[in-house]
């Protein structure tokens, strides 16, 4: 048994991604009450030198060819071993497409209990975002060993950074017998901007009538001397490429002003606009959670709004 | 003594001429009869049955208005007086050929006066007849309006009719040259063509075997004509007074029927043709292509897939092939032509043959539903509907929020009151409209009307659920509408809405013990009772929109004109308006439905032509959706600063 | 195929959600509940696999609120059997789920278990990997396409930035769907009502809830408004204005 706390890397083609620097940030807050470690645990093969900026006290680094590329058997399996070795107090994954394919496993098969969708820690609590994050749930970190799964929100991703820590390379378990295969990846259609470059982005949302209607925000846009991006019903109904998803399955962004009009900020979106300098959102609903991210919002419809917008814009044009 | 003489000019070398002529013409009617009879059979042998025979004398005085007098066909100058003479010039020549055979077999009475008469009114028609082709041979061949079918079958029909009626004039006029009788300007155009003949100088002998050869070519060109007609587009002159005949009678135009039940008592869902009533198919059957429907059809005017004409010829030609083919795919009557109707009745309100296009469509649409080939945004509003009442998808706690900050406006469920306000989702529900229905209850409590709300308990209505095709649901918000309906305690019912207050009106078994009022026809009784008093004088120059489901379907025409009369507003009418005002093309669920391509709004269409009336200062509407739809359209065409868009009750709140 | 889904009931973020007096859980009193969205989907690629590679679909839920209309729903689309789970399922979690299925489909040989890749109550894990863990069998998750071919899945697993990974699944299996290949069909009313006159709902007791593997919680609320933002108020134009003000001043124009 020990106090440290294991964050798993989470990685994807070469990439960490920003929830690993916001766990390592939480992990780092917990090890302050236990008085343990923070030990980052990287699965992958010859990725060891992603974890240079961690702000982690050690790596585990489990380095094999058949880990280059997130697996849900082999990664249950490989975490197996690492946490009954290490029998840590809590283990923080992702509350993501990859970390809650392994957490629920774990839980199960090593009868540990699992905290899911924490936002931060308090003291030796959890505080977990629940019911679209409309609902925050508190409790004490469940014994002997708490397995998390972490949404983004509650930790800026530069406290989870800056160590540089040393890297104990570690021996993987047997990862034959696999009954989940990655055969390939399938990239997005390229030729597209990358809103995740861009400085202004106005996204829209739910409250986006017609398709026909883009005309109008991308006019809003061009004024703006921004690129139109959108929340996931959008492109679930095919209106906007998925190269234009601000949200979990599709971009964090961080522009200089992100603009969201008629979108109410279900979680899966927040998290991925929350680095951006500016936010603005207009909406209908004066509760839309968006507008607990938001600088400033506007309780208004979009498209009174767009039409406003448009006219100021040009009158200052005019002026300058 | 003038009198009319049999055949003349017609040689008895082979027998007696009326042998022949009534062999023919009775083998020619027998040939159409046959024809014709064969192809109606295939009504009743596909189609579904259904009872339209009740009240036969009201049936045959609805014949005379719209067959013989042609009510709606008249509706359109041009074409309205090309297809009368058309018609009537035939009506004429059809009893005037069936007097001679009286007077030839049976009493003589076409002599002196009576036969001068006679043959004035012939001639008289024949001029009428010629005008009217004229007019359809500059319709059809100079100024082709797109609305119009462009086929031989049409070309073929003027042509007959044309010869047939050419020919009499042409062989009277050979008689009267050879004859040369004193009353001969009786028939003044026959006479005029017989001068021609005289002045040429022909002889009489030589003019009488033009003339039988004339006689005998008129007489083979009606035979070919009678026996072409049940194939050929002069079919309509049987099937039309027939489907007027059988059209819909006393269910009112905003009462559509539920879903119908085979002889087993299942529920039918219109797949293939044979699903469709058999009047359904003669509808089909009388369709003349006038395209007047297609013409006042917003949604094909918007570009959009729907035609009421096309959904008529689909069925059609289906009714060529056999009755199990499938009506709903993209080579017949397309699903997207479908869902673009904003069934605002227009094609109905136009058709001279009374075809309900609407219902058709609604019929259609439902087996659309069952199937579950719906679009999205229609998925995710009826899902809203069938768990939260409303198209919002907003809790029905938040329904009367609106009446925040207003003096407390009574819950009917526990406090009796005169009038129930069933306020409907989008007065209730949108943000845009807050605004209107608070005045709306300002006005109220202005006017001390002793009114309540339903508040949470009050779901959507139901008309355009029904309308989309969801009967399931539209049976579900009726039913829960009632049960809630039956506990409070009203007289009447009072609504802002127009798609509510047609459904309660006349879809809810409500209007036995209550009145049913649109809020126009409210304030206009108020207004003229005295109880609502307007202390100012507005002065504004307005225009007004009916709302489809307050004017077509239930003609509610003049009672906001008098409201708007009375806030001191001076109304100039659009070009399109009453019965023919433009639909905003949000009905029949079109509000709920991905837009879809489309040229021009219907909404934008009416902005603009509100906003070409010079000195219009406000385009005045009735309806929430109007207050969305065209303030919506108000910006999106750039008048934003050159009308405005008034509810009604605006007016009469500033006039206060 | 022998498919069965497990679904569930969550809160409906349309209606607000209270506290309890308790301050521990949330106020079931005003509380509509609806089929997890993501269950929703699940159903529907199991009924589009149906279709596909024929089979039989199984849908289980525990006993709430209205789960008797979702259940009847799924019917009406296509599903075969309809199990309900009951007894003590007020206060069930995940883990308590995952065994409770796990015992009820241990009996059914299933050679597919689509299930909601989560729910947006889940405060201890996903049923869909916890019952995989159970069932020994493997699980994917975020999946957003299935098809089947000679006792193999192969599923396109989500991944940020519009990334797919697509994967070779033994089965039988569990998968966590996200998203079915094709949204969700609608089924008219009329068709839920057949479904209710036509389909039996099969009730399973799960008697004695184990709610172990999960962490108590001590204290719910509200998130703090403290972070909200300030509130534009005025007419359309004067909130233009100031807005245009507000991104000069942070270089945006």
């Amino acid at each position: 048994m020990s106090e440290n706390i294991l964050v798993v890397t989470e990685h994807l083609q070469g990439r960490v991604l920003d929830i690993t620097y916001v766990m390592l940030a939480g992990a780092r807050r917990l090890a302050e009450q236990t008085g343990g470690k923070v030990i980052a645990v990287l699965l992958g093969y010859k990725a060891q030198f992603l974890t240079q900026d961690f702000g982690a006290d050690k790596v585990h680094s489990y380095d094999r060819p058949s880990l280059e590329h997130f697996s849900p058997d082999a990664y249950l399996r490989v975490l197996e071993a690492e946490i009954n070795a290490e029998q840590p107090r809590a283990v923080l994954l992702g509350h993501t497409t990859i970390g809650m394919d392994a957490a629920s496993g774990l839980s199960a098969r090593l009868h540990l209990p699992l905290v899911s969708q924490a936002q931060r820690f308090d003291g030796s609590n959890f505080v977990s975002q629940i019911c679209g994050g409309k609902i925050m749930a508190e409790g004490p970190l469940p014994e002997p060993t708490a397995l998390v799964t972490m949404v983004p929100g509650g930790y800026r991703p530069e406290d989870g950074q800056g160590r540089n820590p040393p890297i104990l390379e570690k021996q993987a378990p047997g990862l034959e017998g696999m009954r989940v295969r990655l055969s390939h990846f399938i990239e997005p259609e390229a030729g597209d901007v990358d809103i995740a470059k861009e400085s202004v982005l106005v996204s829209v949302g739910r409250g986006l009538q017609n398709q026909n209607d883009l005309e109008l925000v991308e006019r809003l846009a061009k004024d703006l001397r921004g690129t139109v991006s959108a929340s996931r019903p959008l492109v679930d109904k095919g209106w906007l490429p998925t190269s234009r998803l601000v949200g979990k399955s599709g971009k964090a962004v961080k522009p200089k002003m992100y603009l969201a009009l008629g979108i109410s900020g279900a979680p899966e979106h927040v998290e991925a606009v929350t680095g951006s300098n500016l936010i603005v959102a207009v909406n209908t609903d004066p509760n839309a959670p968006i507008f607990n991210v938001a600088k400033y919002g506007v309780v208004m419809d979009m498209y009174e709004l767009i039409q406003a917008l448009s006219n100021a814009l040009e009158q200052e044009a005019h002026a300058a | 003594m003038p009198e009319r003489t049999d055949f003349w000019g017609i040689p008895h070398t082979w027998g007696d001429p009326a042998i022949y002529v009534y062999t023919l013409m009775g083998l020619a009617a027998l040939v159409l009869l046959w024809r014709f009879y064969r192809q109606a059979s295939c009504w009743w042998k596909i189609g579904r049955p259904e009872n339209r025979r009740d009240r036969p004398l009201l049936r045959l005085w609805k014949v005379i208005q719209y067959a013989i007098l042609q009510g709606k066909v008249l509706r359109q100058r041009y074409p309205g007086l090309m297809h009368l003479g058309l018609a009537w010039g035939f009506f004429v020549f059809f009893l005037g050929t069936a007097l001679a055979t009286i007077d030839s077999h049976f009493i003589k009475f076409l002599q002196g006066n009576a036969y001068l008469l006679y043959k004035l009114a012939l001639d008289l028609f024949t001029v009428l007849f010629l005008v009217g082709a004229g007019m359809a041979f500059y319709r059809r061949y100079i100024q082709r309006p797109a609305r119009l079918t462009f086929g031989p079958g049409f070309t073929w029909s003027l042509a007959l009719t044309s010869l047939i009626v050419l020919a009499g004039l042409a062989a009277e006029s050979l008689r009267l040259a050879v004859e040369r009788p004193a009353w001969a300007w009786w028939t003044p155009a026959g006479w005029l063509l017989a001068q021609a003949w005289i002045a040429a100088g022909i002889p009489g002998t030589i003019l009488t075997n033009w003339h039988l050869g004339l006689w005998i070519f008129h007489l083979l060109i009606v035979a070919a004509t009678l026996v072409t007609l049940p194939v050929g587009t002069l079919l309509h002159v049987l099937t039309a007074p027939l489907n007027i005949f059988f059209a819909k009678l006393d269910q009112p135009a905003g009462c559509l029927s539920p879903v119908p039940l085979s002889a087993e008592g299942k529920p039918v869902y219109i797949r293939a043709l044979r699903d469709l009533t058999w009047q359904q198919l003669l509808a089909a059957e009388a369709c003349t292509e006038c395209g007047r429907c297609q013409d006042a059809c917003p949604a094909y005017a918007a570009g959009a897939a729907c035609n009421p004409k096309q959904l008529m010829l689909h069925i059609r030609t289906a009714l060529r092939r056999d009755g199990a083919s499938p009506l709903l795919d993209d080579k017949t009557i397309s699903p997207t032509a479908l869902w673009t109707c904003t069934t605002c009745a227009s094609c109905r309100q136009e058709c001279p043959v009374l075809i309900e296009h609407p219902d058709t469509i609604v019929d259609l649409r439902r087996s659309l539903v069952m199937d579950g080939r719906v679009d999205a945004e229609l998925q995710k509003t009826l899902d809203n509907l069938g768990r939260y009442g409303n198209s919002f998808g907003q809790s029905p706690r938040l329904r009367a929020r609106w009446t925040q900050g207003l003096p407390p406006i009574p819950d009917i469920r526990r406090q009796p009151a005169e009038f129930l306000w069933f306020v409907g989702d989008y007065a209730s529900y949108s943000a845009t409209l807050a605004g209107v229905t608070r005045k709306t209850a300002e006005v109220f409590q202005h006017a001390g009307l002793d009114f309540g709300l339903l508040y949470d308990a009050e779901q959507n209505a139901g008309n355009d659920v029904r309308r989309v095709g969801e009967e399931g649901l539209f049976e579900m918000l009726v039913e829960k509408n009632l049960s809630t309906l039956e506990r409070c305690r009203f007289e009447s019912v009072v609504t802002t809405d127009p798609h509510t207050f047609n459904t309660l009106k006349n879809e809810y078994p409500l209007n036995g013990d209550h009145h049913v009022l649109h809020y126009a026809s409210l304030l206009d009784d108020w207004l003229a009772a005295g109880k609502l008093k307007l202390s100012r004088r507005l002065g504004y120059t307005v225009t007004y929109h009916d709302p489809c489901y307050l004017g077509r379907y239930n003609d509610i025409y003049d009672a906001p004109r008098r409201v708007i009369a009375a806030t001191g507003c001076k109304l100039v009418e659009m070009p399109r308006h009453a019965d023919r005002a433009t639909c905003c093309g949000a009905g029949g669920g079109r509000i709920w439905m991905q837009e879809g391509q489309v040229a021009e709004r219907p909404s934008e269409s009416r902005i603009r032509e509100a906003a070409a009336l010079s000195g219009v200062e406000a385009l005045v509407v009735a309806c929430p959706k109007d207050v969305t739809m065209f303030g919506d359209a108000v910006k999106t065409t750039g008048y934003e600063n050159r009308l405005q868009v008034k509810d009604l009750i605006e007016l009469v709140y500033e006039a206060m | 195929m022998n498919i069965i889904v497990p679904v569930k009931m969550v809160p409906d973020l349309v209606e607000e959600l209270t506290i309890d007096p308790g301050g521990a859980a949330l106020d079931t009193a005003w509380m509509r509940l609806i089929l997890n969205e993501f269950d929703d989907h699940a159903i529907e690629q199991a009924i589009l696999l149906k279709e596909r590679v024929g089979g039989l679909v199984t849908v289980i839920a525990p006993e709430a609120a209205d789960v008797d209309d979702a259940l009847f729903t799924a019917a009406a689309k296509g599903a075969d059997r309809l199990i309900k789970l009951t007894g003590e399922t007020g206060s069930i979690n995940s883990h308590a789920l995952a065994r409770a299925l796990a015992a009820v489909i241990q009996t059914e040989t299933p050679d597919l278990i689509l299930t909601g890749v989560q729910a947006h109550n889940d405060l201890d894990g996903q049923v869909g990997p916890l019952l995989a863990e159970s069932l020994s069998m493997p699980y994917v998750g975020y999946v957003s396409s299935v098809k089947i071919e000679n006792r193999m899945a192969t599923v396109k697993k989500e991944y940020p930035g519009g990334l797919l990974a697509e994967f070779m699944v033994e089965l039988p299996a569990v998968l966590g769907i996200q998203a079915s290949d094709e949204p969700p069909r609608y089924v008219a009313f009329t068709k839920v009502r057949q479904a209710m006159q036509a389909t039996k709902i099969e009730e399973q007791d799960i008697g004695e809830l184990d709610i172990s593997g999960s962490a108590a919680v001590s204290r719910m609320f509200q998130p703090e408004v403290k972070e909200r933002a300030e509130m534009l108020e005025g007419d359309s134009d004067a909130v233009a204005a100031r807005l245009v003000e507000i991104m000069q001043e942070y270089g945006v124009l």
